[in-house]
């Protein structure tokens, strides 16, 4: 039972009489050192009477990153809305509820695992674990707990496959992802994008029972999406991505590979954002809204490939910043398209 | 006969236990709600069902 004598527990700690203090069990000697971890252990009980700061329940909210989720809720909304089988609106709530809730999960699988990381770079130092509040076995407690939660009630809201489909992403997304490939290769945020892709083809699922050509087109979607997305962040973000040992493309390749990379994976994109448009989920207004679109954020990343990486700090990351911005109105308003196409579909208007 | 006054550690919790009360309330109704969706959902049960000499089409089911 390891004791983290820092920040807010410290005082516990302090209040001890010296020789059991929980902090110095690491540099007790060998021969007391079971004894030290007993003593340890039974003030491990002690300490959640004790400790300064309780979790409150927002912590805990924490833990399931709400921003991550409401991306996921929305997505999941469209995935579930176009579907041409229609459930009812109390099997659609718990439907998008239980999918959200299943990516909370694999959130705080994610904080369990990535604690000693998050507790190195700025923008992660304030999530609970790092900071103290929520310890990291909880974290994992929770995880595990809503993991098995969300997908047993998805399954039996919906269906299995969209269970499956579920567990399969909370398993992508924590193992995978986390554990596996975030630390060992620079392409770790290709590969961990599909964990972001699948709550609208979850959705689709749920309605639906299977997969099909639209629901891989959404996947696909957010999939080519999320590299451009995400290392236009990294470009400006110059985070010490590098201390906590992340492999970013930044570090390991370079900036001016990282920039080419953008425009790369943005072509690749192109394809599946304007096929979608010739699907039943497509339609004139998706066309046109996703021509637009694509041939900014193209633009954008031709920018963003042009630019010196002087030119870049000269000017703060202006272009890389405003690309970041539009990428996420991108994404909104191409499920945003979906959604008017289908909302459209009863007065004869939606759709081709 | 007298109360001891309340743990400090309660009114600590309040936040927490308040919270998870609510989500327990509402996974209840929910649980319930959808229960009540996929029950009603396809034949409704008909009164006939419970007589001694039921319908023929029923009777034939039966079997």
């Amino acid at each position: 039972m390891a004791c983290r004598c820092k920040g807010r527990q410290s005082a516990t700690c302090r209040q001890l009489s010296p020789p059991l203090r929980s902090c110095d069990i690491p540099k007790a000697p060998i021969r007391g050192l079971s004894l030290y971890r007993k003593a340890s252990q039974a003030m491990a009980d002690l300490r959640s009477f004790d400790q300064e700061y309780d979790a409150g329940f927002g912590d805990y909210f924490q833990l399931l990153k709400p921003r991550v989720m409401s991306l996921v809720v929305f997505t999941a909304l469209v995935g579930l809305l176009v579907a041409p089988v229609s459930l009812h609106p109390v099997e659609a709530f718990a439907a998008v509820l239980f999918i959200a809730l299943g990516a909370g999960a694999s959130g705080a699988l994610n904080m369990w695992w990535d604690a000693d990381i998050d507790v190195i770079m700025r923008r992660t130092q304030g999530r609970p674990v790092p900071s103290g509040r929520v310890q990291a076995g909880e974290a994992l407690a929770i995880g595990l707990a809503l993991s098995g939660i969300s997908v047993v009630m998805l399954g039996l809201a919906t269906n299995l496959a969209a269970a499956g489909l579920l567990a399969f992403t909370i398993f992508f997304y924590a193992v995978v992802y986390s554990m596996w490939l975030k630390r060992s290769t620079p392409q770790n945020i290709v590969i961990g994008g599909a964990a972001g892709a699948f709550p609208p083809m979850i959705g689709w699922v749920a309605a639906t029972g299977s997969v099909s050509v639209e629901a891989c087109l959404m996947f696909m979607l957010i999939f080519m999406w999320t590299p451009p997305h995400f290392w236009a962040l990294a470009l400006f973000m110059k985070e010490d991505y590098h201390a906590a040992g992340v492999p970013m493309l930044t570090v390991t390749h370079g900036r001016k590979s990282t920039r080419t990379h953008i425009l790369v994976y943005t072509i690749l994109l192109i394809p599946f954002a304007v096929g979608a448009a010739f699907t039943s989920i497509g339609g004139p207004i998706y066309l046109a809204v996703s021509l637009l679109l694509n041939a900014e954020f193209l633009r954008g990343a031709w920018r963003i490939w042009r630019r010196a990486e002087v030119v870049a700090e000269a000017d703060n990351y202006k272009v890389e910043k405003s690309v970041f911005r539009f990428s996420l109105l991108y994404l909104f308003l191409h499920f945003s398209a979906f959604l008017v196409e289908a909302a459209l579909k009863p007065y004869g208007y939606g759709g081709w | 006969m007298t109360f001891r006054p309340e743990h400090e550690i309660h009114r600590r919790r309040f936040s927490r236990n308040l919270g998870v009360g609510l989500v327990l309330a509402a996974f209840v109704a929910l649980v319930f709600a959808l229960t009540v969706v996929k029950v009603t959902r396809g034949n409704p049960m008909a009164a006939f069902d419970h007589r001694l000499i039921a319908e023929p089409a029923v009777e034939e089911k039966k079997e």
